[in-house]
């Protein structure tokens, strides 16, 4: 705070690395601890996990194009629905929001660096290792997981195959990489703020990815517990979720989901973030309701600890259990529609343009808001008993994850990506791989609703014949969807080989610190602190 | 504002780290909590693993349906069903009945029957003075037993009970008891009818 060279990021690093470019070869990435390098790297990490995790997703439409069975074995399938799910939830989603706030975070709270910059270059490194073990297991004797990422007792103790430890290893690392991250972010935010930043003052993404990071470190650690558990109960004779020894498979359902509602909330808070940066920039105007907005987040992070059981209202509950869960649920709606009509109000009377970020914002808000209807109708207990476990509730948790949190990442990709690059994309084809996902992943999406109200289920491999020409609808919608997302790489690829010089701001409405530094931003920002009026 | 020296920043990571731990220890907790909440609110069908003691009161005005099912777990080799399906009782009123297993392997087993009350609610009114499943069960190869439950429903359960399911499935215990303790049991023999 006194002086420029209290800044540093740390004193030892300082001496031989600070005020210099990046360093060359491949060192420079094992052993990089600037917040940008590992920022790309993340998202490059993610890029990659999304095309792994849609191959298989491809898989499972390919097989689910007709009924009867053609192309994979039923417990390949399994296999594919489990690793899929693993890999979209911790491989995709959340490593991309994880890169994008160590691009960010630092460069919008005016910091030079993440406060901790070698724990994190760990907490990216441990990863690949994580996915290289979870994806192997899919080649050793007997298969990879094969009972759904949510790995329910006894499915993944008395059942399982053997690999399941390979499983259980992996979602360890997994975890520790995050918890490493979100502490990170944690003192980052808490230490590194520019000189009159206050908290009060923070940009929305900071702020989610702020409160993110605390429910990273209270939830991750109880999953943990949970597959450590499931570990010892396969291969150590203990007796959590076998009713043999005295225990309970439904308390591993109450274990997991209370780690697993939070993490739903992880994986589009930070979304929430990249909206709210992003519909003011191209409003022209400021965001409406700043410190609802805020609140809106607190409340939502608060109230996913106490919904977890509506995962599990046709485990017997209790009538009064289940009137609970029922209205905690909904009121999740308020803080939730707070945030969607301050979006809404923030682009009324606003000058708006359609950029591409825009267009994924635009399209962000309503297809997550019906994702957001599905889930109020999924959390009326009594309904619930006909919706559980059918293509209801994958259409459901496909809006709100596919249309909101990557439709969101997308959006945050095309927002900064001209800063990151210094290089305007192409925006031709940026829009077309706007409109072509757009559209195919509504026909892959929205026809789900109406095959599992008629009953179909989710996770097998086979159906009845009258879902049969929905399903093929729904398989070319997803085949669509898969191939559109080259267009992604293509672009991206594109505007980091070169492209129309863009200026500092980028974007005419764009404001904040992260708009002030160089197109592209140097190697390193903020080495003294910006004011803030 | 705040800079960011290591002793700031190691300040915080400490409290974090100390987080981390504790919400990984409050996840084991959870077994112990759920079991304490489970019998407090005599939720999830559990019912009492001591003897209750027997009522002097018998309400002939209401009569309860009780019904009973037996099943194995997995593909235990073991034959076992109750003597009667359904029976109907007062509340108060004392029952026996047997239920009849026979080990059909080729080993010596023993078994732990597991009891589940459905509705839930009603496992708390459903009184064992005397059940096979507070005690582990040996069974030789090819033995017939008769295993004894004796039980009465409270007087206290709510009235718009009118069935009350008790189940019991049959748990193969013999690979997770010690060597030892499996010999004495068939030394013992603690196979009691009442």
């Amino acid at each position: 705070m006194s002086t420029t060279e209290n800044n540093a990021v740390d004193s030892n690093h300082h001496a031989d690395d600070h005020h210099h470019g990046a360093p060359k070869g491949i060192k420079r990435w094992f052993l990089t601890t600037n917040h940008k390098d590992i920022g790309s790297m993340y998202l490059i990490f993610s890029l990659v996990m999304f095309f792994i995790g849609g191959a298989m997703a491809m898989v499972i439409r390919a097989e689910l194009f007709q009924p009867g069975l053609q192309i994979v074995e039923p417990d390949f399938f399994n296999q594919m629905t489990t690793v899929h799910g693993l890999i979209m939830v911790f491989g995709a989603v959340m490593p991309a929001f994880v890169g994008l706030a160590n691009w960010m975070v630092p460069m919008m709270i005016g910091a030079p660096d993440m406060a901790l910059p070698r724990m994190n270059n760990w907490s990216f490194w441990i990863l690949p290792f994580a996915f290289l073990i979870l994806l192997s297991s899919l080649f050793m004797e007997g298969g990879g997981p094969n009972f759904g990422w949510t790995f329910y007792a006894p499915l993944s103790t008395t059942f399982s195959n053997d690999s399941t430890a390979f499983f259980v290893f992996s979602v360890h690392i997994m975890g520790i990489s995050s918890i490493m991250g979100a502490i990170n972010v944690i003192v980052t935010i808490v230490n590194l703020r520019a000189p009159g930043m206050t908290y009060m003052k923070m940009p929305l993404f900071v702020w989610t990815w702020l409160i993110t990071a605390f429910l990273l470190i209270a939830v991750m650690p109880v999953l943990a517990g949970a597959v450590t558990m499931v570990l010892t109960d396969k291969y150590f004779a203990t007796s959590f979720f076998d009713a043999a020894g005295g225990g309970d498979p439904v308390m591993f359902q109450h274990i997991f989901w209370f780690f697993g509602h939070p993490e739903v909330y992880i994986m589009i808070l930070p979304a929430f973030g990249i909206v709210s940066q992003i519909v003011p920039t191209f409003s022209r105007k400021k965001l409406f309701g700043y410190s609802s907005m805020v609140y809106a987040t607190a409340s939502i992070a608060l109230l996913s600890f106490v919904v977890w059981a509506h995962h599990m209202f046709t485990t017997g509950m209790p009538l009064a259990g289940e009137l609970f869960f029922m209205y905690c649920t909904m009121l999740i709606s308020v803080p939730t529609g707070v945030k969607v009509f301050n979006w809404v109000a923030t682009m009324w009377r606003g000058a708006l343009t359609f950029e591409v970020p825009m267009m994924f914002s635009i399209a962000f808000i309503v297809l997550f808001t019906i994702g957001g209807f599905s889930g109020l109708m999924l959390a009326i207990t009594p309904v619930d008993f006909q919706y559980h476990d059918t293509y209801f509730v994958v259409a459901h948790f496909h809006y709100v994850l596919v249309t909101g949190a990557i439709f969101s990442i997308m959006a945050g990709a095309y927002y900064w990506l001209p800063k990151w690059t210094g290089h305007m994309f192409d925006i031709g084809l940026a829009k077309a791989h706007f409109w072509l996902s757009l559209i195919s992943v509504n026909v892959l999406f929205f026809p789900m609703h109406f095959v599992g109200l008629a009953g179909m289920p989710r996770r097998i491999p086979d159906y009845a014949t009258q879902f049969a020409d929905f399903n093929a609808i729904i398989s070319i919608g997803g085949f669509a969807f898969g191939l559109s997302q080259i267009l992604f790489v293509v672009v991206v690829y594109k505007c980091i080989k070169g492209g129309d010089k863009v200026s500092d701001q980028v974007w005419e409405g764009a404001e904040g610190l992260e708009w002030e530094v160089a197109s592209p931003a140097p190697y390193h920002t903020f080495s003294t602190p910006p004011e803030i009026k | 504002m705040e800079n960011n020296s290591p002793k700031n920043n190691n300040k915080i990571v400490k409290k974090l780290v100390l987080t981390v731990a504790l919400m990984f220890g409050f996840g084991f907790a959870l077994v112990p909590l759920y079991d304490v909440f489970c019998d407090i609110t005599g939720l999830n069908g559990k019912t009492s693993n001591t003897a209750a003691v027997t009522s002097d009161f018998v309400d002939t005005s209401r009569t309860i349906t009780v019904e009973f099912i037996a099943r194995t777990q997995g593909s235990l080799p073991w034959d076992f069903r109750p003597e009667v399906k359904r029976i109907e009782v007062h509340p108060g009123e004392m029952h026996e009945l047997n239920f009849i297993v026979k080990n059909k392997s080729v080993n010596d087993m023993v078994v732990q029957a597991v009891p589940s009350v459905s509705p839930g609610i009603a496992a708390a009114y459903f009184n064992k003075i005397e059940c096979f499943c507070f005690n582990r069960q040996p069974l030789e190869k090819g033995e017939t037993a008769d295993l004894g439950l004796q039980f009465y429903i409270d007087n206290a359960l709510p009235e718009e009970y009118k069935i009350v399911t008790l189940s019991y499935t049959l748990f193969d215990i013999s690979e997770k008891i010690e060597h030892d303790e499996f010999e004495q049991l068939f030394a013992g023999d603690t196979l009691s009818a009442p």
